[in-house]
Order: structure tokens, then sequence, then C-alpha cells
């Protein structure tokens, strides 16, 4: 079975977000990337199945050069090759320039399976696994929690609304967007680290894109509803945050 | 030119956001000045369509065809495409649920557009509309202003109160799409749900919540500690019930469980909306954070910037002075 991961880098958790000066995009200077943890997870499946039923696993990551930090690390944890598109800056992309791009990326590439997260932890579309389906001609499922591969077709798990799942058999190839916590994710070994040093890493530039919207400007959101801020040493805020359960929410 | 929304329901029950995509949809269509449509599609559309003109719209269409019993993203992709087609429409507007994730990136590609996800708010300004967008899970907005036509749009659960019935009655349509089995490429099965869950947490009168600042599994008695001393339930962040720290019945959220507590302590959460969604209902909520940005300040009635790890067992200190 061939797999196509696609992953994307993000700004790590936790990033100090700070806006650049045109107000466009974050400035990126001071951040740390790491992969999209949902991606991490689409990953994982992905070396899961390969070593079930054999075949290839090919990383699929757009972005610039520090993306490829990304790319080692998935090399590491055991995809064969990997495919960078040389993105010179992702901050404005929509999910439909994303996917026009990786659709590109992918020409020649014939997958029987895409998997990716169901979302990125900086724009949050998700979107991207859906669109590059329709752009590939692939059927997709999203947010999906099991895989089961039954030949020209995929048994699928989806997690609904409410705590409803569903069972979807889907015609291959196709796309699937994978949620976290579907597998327990591995850690590169030493020997994986060395090894990616050999792997396969196809750069290609990135195609044109038609996109729709762009984001004019980004903000540090309003405060609406302000909190109480308590103060004070950890003793202190205790004593005020007791005081305020025992007489306003009375529940002491 | 029109506005149209898509409704949600499944087997003749509404998806309850659907009326707030409907308000989001008559600001758009008083903002273009055109009229606004509802679209309702699946098995038991009919029995709402006579609901659904009893509000503020110009026609209530129903979408309807033997192949669109259970819900695929082949089959509804298709219908609407036709019907989107089938009228000149300036703006698509969808309520942000799952099913809508994952057919209506698909619609919008159809027709070379980007969807605009999840919106926040919608800005209009002479005869113009843009969008609101959250980015990084809340902690940054992002306006967006989307091109060419239709625009496709959908609306993040509570950021519009949900349109109310005005007793008017439009006119009903029905729309009947040409739909091809052979097409339709995924064999959806019966919905169900995992075995009864055996913690309600909906009924508990406290809550102490826990989520990804509490960094490892050996530090959850630290929270434990603090629920015992209020007699609270344990509850968790999805991240939490991801990595097994704790049962995903005790997790709380849009996948989780929804919950409406006297107190709500969200300790180590940041609160990303689908966190938020399951909480809101609480009457008072207590947020203990590092990150004076965390989004969850915005929903706390009181919060304490600061490590947990010494202001949690601080905290538990004076409750059991408080209760001896």
């Amino acid at each position: 079975m061939k797999i196509i991961v696609s992953v994307k880098q993000v700004p790590a958790r936790d990033s100090a977000l700070k806006v650049n000066p045109d107000g466009k995009w974050l400035d990126e200077s001071d951040l740390s990337f790491e992969m999209n943890e949902p991606d991490a997870y689409a990953l994982e499946e992905a070396l899961q199945l390969k070593e079930k039923l054999g075949g290839e696993v090919v990383v699929l990551c757009a972005g610039p050069e520090r993306v490829t930090q990304t790319i080692r690390e998935a090399l590491a944890k055991g995809a064969d090759r990997a495919i960078h598109v040389q993105v010179a800056e992702d901050g404005g992309l929509d999910a439909l320039a994303t996917a026009q791009i990786l659709a590109k990326a992918l020409e020649g590439e014939a997958p029987d399976l895409i998997l990716t997260g169901l979302q990125s932890d900086d724009l949050g579309y998700g979107q991207t696994g859906v669109v590059l389906a329709e752009l590939l001609g692939f059927a997709h499922a999203t947010i999906v929690m099991e895989v089961e591969p039954l030949g020209k077709t995929v048994r699928v798990k989806r997690e609904l609304e409410d705590g409803w799942f569903q069972n979807v058999v889907l015609e291959l190839p196709a796309v699937l967007t994978v949620q976290s916590g579907i597998k327990k994710l591995r850690y590169a070994t030493l020997m994986g680290i060395k090894k990616a040093k050999t792997k396969e890493v196809k750069t290609i530039p990135a195609a044109a894109t038609t996109s729709g919207a762009r984001i004019d400007k980004v903000t540090l959101p309003q405060r609406s509803k302000q909190s109480q801020i308590l103060t004070g040493d950890p003793k202190d805020v205790a004593k005020q945050l007791v005081e305020k359960l025992k007489f306003e929410a009375r529940v002491i | 030119m029109s506005v149209l929304v898509v409704l949600e329901q499944n087997a003749g029950k509404w998806n309850r956001m659907s009326f707030e995509a409907l308000a989001a949809g008559k600001t758009i269509a008083d903002t273009l000045g055109v009229p606004l449509n509802a679209a309702l599609i699946g098995a038991g559309a009919e029995e709402l369509a006579k609901e659904l003109a009893t509000y503020p719209v110009a026609k209530v269409i129903t979408v309807q065809h033997e192949l669109l019993g259970l819900y695929t993203p082949d089959g509804y992709t298709s219908a609407l495409e036709q019907l989107i087609k089938s009228a000149k429409t300036e703006a698509v507007v969808f309520p942000h649920t799952y099913q809508v994730r994952d057919y209506a990136p698909k619609l919008a590609t159809r027709f070379g557009q980007a969807f605009v996800s999840d919106v926040v708010d919608i800005k209009a300004e002479a005869g113009k509309v843009s969008f609101v967008r959250q980015l990084f899970q809340g902690k940054l907005n992002a306006s967006v202003e989307a091109k060419g036509e239709p625009q496709f749009v959908s609306v993040q659960a509570g950021t519009f109160r949900a349109a109310e019935a005005t007793g008017a009655s439009a006119p009903l349509e029905s729309f009947a799409p040409q739909l091809d089995a052979a097409k339709i490429r995924s064999k959806p099965e019966d919905p169900f749900r995992e075995a009864q869950r055996s913690v309600d947490l909906s009924a508990a009168e406290l809550i102490v919540s826990v989520g990804r600042g509490i960094k490892e599994k050996d530090n959850l008695h630290v929270v434990e500690e603090l629920a015992q001393a209020l007699g609270a339930e344990l509850a968790a962040s999805r991240p939490i019930c991801d990595n097994g720290w704790l049962p995903m019945e005790r997790q709380v959220g849009s996948s989780g469980q929804t919950v409406s507590p006297k107190v709500y302590f969200a300790i180590g959460i940041s609160g990303a909306i689908q966190h938020l969604v399951g909480m809101k209902g609480s009457k008072m909520v207590v947020a203990i954070n590092k990150d004076e940005n965390a989004p969850i300040f915005e929903t706390a009635d009181y919060g304490i910037v600061g490590d947990l790890f010494e202001v949690v067992p601080a905290l538990v200190e004076a409750i059991k002075k408080a209760k001896s």
C-alpha cells in the first residue's frame, strides 16, 4: 500500500505570538516550530499501516527552508522518502491554495491513501485534506478514528458530534483526515535518525495558486468579557478565591 | 441574487446551530440588499420545511433525492452544487458542524472558491462583507475578505444569537437534483454510540477540569487533591483523554460531555473553542493558567495567572482550612 502523509510545520504550542508590523501575519523571528500535532497522528497511522501491510510511506510538506527539520523528523520515525514543496511563506495561504500546491506536487505519485491531520494548530481551517481529495478526484472521510484497509476499499470509523460514531466504507484511492489520539505516537530512534540522513528528499517549487480568500489583517482578540484577575502570591490568591467560592458561589 | 443558508438536520431533528447560521445569513443578505433563502437537505427535511417557513426567509427549498438518505459527502456536494448553480447566489452560509466540515470545503472547491470556515464575526460595511475567524485556537483573530462569488462561509457555534420565528409563512419549494449512485464513493453505516457512559458529568455541581498544563500523567494528583477537597468531579480537555491519562468519558467539549456546574475550574486549559462549547453553561468559571493570553480568560469569571503547581496546592490548603 502506498501512503502519502501530508504534514505541516506550525509554531510550537504555547508560543508567545507577536503580530508583525504590517499586521498581515506573525513576526516569526522568535518562534520555534514543530510538526502539527494532528499530522503527527496521521504519520503514526501511516507507519503502522505500512508495518502491517507493507508498502511505502511518503511525507509531503510545503513550506520554507525551516520545514526540512519536520521532514527529517518524519523520515527518522520511519517514512521512506519525502517531497518538500518550497513555499516562501505560508502564513496567508488559504486551504484551497495550499491544497492546489499539494495536489500539483503529487502528480505522478498515484497513492492508495493520503493521510493528514484533521486540522492545523495554526490556521485551523480543517479543510486541506478535503479540498485535496476534491482536486485529485479521490473519495475522502474526515475525523477518522480507525482505519481498516479491505483491498480495493477502506473501512474507517468516523467521529460524529456528541459521542456518536459511524463506520464508512470508501473506495480507494482516498484521503483521510485523522483525529488526534488515534494511536500512541512513537519517538524517533537513534538508528532512525541516522537512517533518515540517507533517505530521498525531493525538493520542488510551488505551483501557482488561485487563492480566493486572503488574510488581510491579524489582531490579538479584544477581551469582550474581562475576567477578574486575582493577583498576589499563591497563598493570597487562594484565599481570595475561597472567599468567592464561599460567599458568591456558596459551594464551600 | 440571493444568500442561501443550508440548515442541518438529521432524520427530522434540527441541529440547533442551524438557526445561528440563519441569523448570520440574514446579516449578510441585509448588507447586500438581497433576499435570504433557506435550504434543507436529507431524509427528514420535508417535515421541518414548514417550521422553517415561519422564520424570516424569502423561501424554503427542500432538496430531495433517494440517494440523500444517509449523509455522504459525494451526494450532498453534488446536490447542493446543482442547487446553487440553479439560481444566482452571492453567499452560501452553513453552521460549523462536523458534517459541514466534511463536505463544504469540497463544495466550495467545485466553484473554485475558498471556504471561509468557522467565522466568529461578520463585518458589514458599505454593501460589502468581510469575516473574522480565529487562528491558533483563539489566540489570534484574522480578518478575511473573500473574493468572487459565491462566497462560502460557516459560522462558529455561539457567535450569533439564533434567529427567531416571526410567524410568517414563506413559500416552500422542492429541488430534485440529478444524482448517480455510481458516483457516490462512500457507503455509510448507521451511526452508533460506544458503551453507555458510566460518568455523567452533566449533573455535577462542581467540576475540576484539567488540560495540557498538567504536563504529565504523574502530576494528575495535584488536581485530584483539589477535586477531593471540594467534593468535585474530575474532568479534562481533549488532549488529556487522547493521551489516555483520564478516560474519554471524563472529556468536556464538542466531542465529549456538555456540563453546567455551579463552578467549573479550568486548570491548565487554554480554552480552545471545542472545549468552551462544552462548559460555557457553567454558572461560575475559575481559570488557572500561566499564559495570560489564554482564551480561557475570556470565559472565566475569576482568573489566576500563575503556575498551577503552586496555585492549586495553596488552594487545596485554603479550602481545607475553610471547611474545617
